[in-house]
């Protein structure tokens, strides 16, 4: 599903976010991806999701070269690869079912068929009685499964999240991962950045380790 | 369930975006439009400013236009009475000339007979030429004798007609049909033409600047949509098209505005107009905005508007890139 062949991506100014990374991550794969910060664990998240550009060597995604894809087809592929933010990356003027609602009115869904989706997403989560609330009202933790009603919402074969318990407490955090595994468990492809080793050993997945931008470790 | 099935219909969901669907299409549209159309209705007093400012800017060169339109419609009821100035040969006889002007007088198409004899066409030229020096240097007066003939004759072709006859004339040198006032004044509204053209195209500049600093502030405003909008993989052209409704509807609206500002000003001036036709025995009414303007001043507007907001969204969007 995601081929890594020698990728390097150098940002402008000397520093290294990734170096010389090859791996290879099946379809319905869950991969736990760690390492300090600054060890290149966003960059390898931004190059699936075309935030970023690799410098040189190969990132293929379902078959894809990302290398060559022109920056029109962007769009297109990023509606396969649904993204989890740290910070949740929320419209706060919009309520959650609206924010939910965003993917699918983007993929030009009709009105009925959007709003089935998001209900039963936002039921998966544990939100369908807050879809009329606005983000800002809402806890952490609740914001965060908004965040990932968001990113599944139009079932994305691959889903990448960057941190997605970064600012929440071990019950919580077991929670969301509890919800990952769920997705997993429907073929979803899931890499999940996080330096939170304990949780990450307890979940029993293959890891990925970064170190300054190498890959150190890839342990099953 | 199957993996096989499921994978099916996660791509089915996803293939959407690719077929055209020109229901659907236009659906989306109207959404878009009328969304925008929601979220101006929600800032009533900036929407009310920008496009009174459009309106404004866009009512000077549609009045003056009009104005102009009328004073065109004025000059063209005057021309009713054309003036031809007859130039009589040097060799005929005071006596013939009284008897040419009593036959003149007869004339029905005739409805006044003037005559300029040498001495009075002497005079009329030392007084307003400045040439009175020169002529003093000539031992006799070289002018001749001129019969100034005025006709009710409604067209052009009839004045031409009539001009003909009286070339025929065994007394007249020449005759000259005096439209030259008609013509300065074509000058004069031609020049005018051009400069209200000039004043259009230069606050149609300003409403396309107007548009362009609005849009470009809400999409400062919107920022953080925009950018969330490209990580979930939404299409340029889907990210754009809310701001170009935003300015249609701006330019729509600033042309409708000026259309109403332009109304009330005919109404303000037709009391007036209507007293100073009245002391000229006129039955001149001003002529108000017709369909063409109307389409011209609104459709140009919303023109202008669209071109306004495609510029900032060109200009802006590409600068909100995904971190």
């Amino acid at each position: 599903m995601i081929h890594f062949d020698n990728v390097t991506k150098r940002y402008p100014g000397g520093h290294t976010g990734l170096s010389n990374a090859s791996f290879h991550i099946e379809q319905g794969e869950m991969v736990f991806l760690t390492g300090h910060s600054g060890a290149g664990k966003s960059t390898l998240l931004k190059l699936i999701g075309l935030l970023e550009r690799s410098t040189s060597g190969q990132v293929r995604v379902a078959g894809k070269n990302l290398t060559r894809m022109k920056r029109r087809q962007i769009p297109y592929h990023r509606r396969q690869v649904g993204m989890i933010f740290q910070d949740h990356r929320l419209l706060n003027d919009r309520t959650v079912f609206d924010n939910v609602a965003m993917p699918l009115i983007i993929a030009g869904l009709g009105h009925t068929e959007t709003s089935h989706r998001v209900r039963a997403v936002l039921d998966k989560v544990g939100l369908l009685n807050r879809e009329k609330a606005y983000p800002i009202t809402l806890s952490g933790g609740e914001q965060q499964r908004v965040g990932i009603a968001r990113a599944v919402v139009s079932k994305p074969p691959v889903v990448l999240a960057d941190e997605p318990t970064g600012n929440l407490d071990p019950d919580l955090s077991r929670e969301i991962m509890h919800l990952f595994e769920q997705f997993n468990q429907v073929g979803v492809t899931l890499i999940i950045a996080s330096h939170d080793l304990e949780l990450i050993r307890r979940m029993q997945r293959r890891i990925l380790t970064l170190d300054q931008g190498r890959l150190e470790g890839d342990t099953r | 369930m199957s993996g096989g099935s499921r994978k099916k219909r996660r791509s089915a969901s996803f293939d959407t975006h690719r077929r055209f669907q020109p229901h659907a299409w236009i659906l989306r549209h109207l959404q878009v439009a009328l969304a925008s159309l929601g979220r101006l209705t929600r800032s009533p007093l900036s929407t009310l400013m920008t496009a009174a400012v459009i309106g404004i800017a866009l009512t000077l060169p549609t009045g003056l236009h009009l104005l102009l339109s009328n004073l065109q419609l004025l000059s063209a009821g005057w021309d009713g009475t054309t003036s031809i100035s007859i130039f009589i040969k040097q060799e005929v006889k005071p006596e013939q000339l009284d008897q040419l002007v009593s036959r003149l007088r007869a004339e029905p198409r005739i409805a006044g007979v003037r005559l300029i004899t040498r001495e009075q066409a002497l005079e009329e030229f030392q007084r307003l030429s400045g040439f009175s020096g020169a002529l003093e240097a000539l031992e006799e007066n070289p002018l001749p004798p001129v019969v100034v003939v005025t006709s009710t004759l409604e067209s052009p072709e009839q004045a031409e007609t009539l001009l003909a006859e009286l070339e025929q004339l065994g007394e007249t040198d020449f005759a000259q049909l005096d439209m030259q006032w008609v013509r300065r004044f074509q000058a004069i509204t031609e020049i005018a033409q051009r400069a209200i053209l000039v004043l259009a195209s230069l606050l149609g500049a300003a409403v396309l600047l107007v548009v362009v600093n609005t849009i470009r502030l809400e999409i400062q405003n919107r920022h953080a949509e925009i950018e969330i909008t490209k990580l979930i993989g939404g299409t340029d052209a889907f990210i754009r098209r809310p701001f170009l409704y935003l300015g249609i509807w701006y330019g729509l609206s600033g042309g409708i505005i000026a259309w109403l500002l332009v109304l009330l000003s005919l109404q303000l001036l037709e009391a007036p107009v209507a007293q100073l036709a009245g002391l000229y025995q006129s039955g001149f009414s001003l002529i108000g905005i017709d369909a063409p303007t109307f389409l011209m001043l609104v459709g140009g507007s919303t023109l202008l508007g669209l071109a306004g907001s495609w510029i900032a969204v060109g200009r802006h969007l590409a600068g909100v890139e995904t971190t």
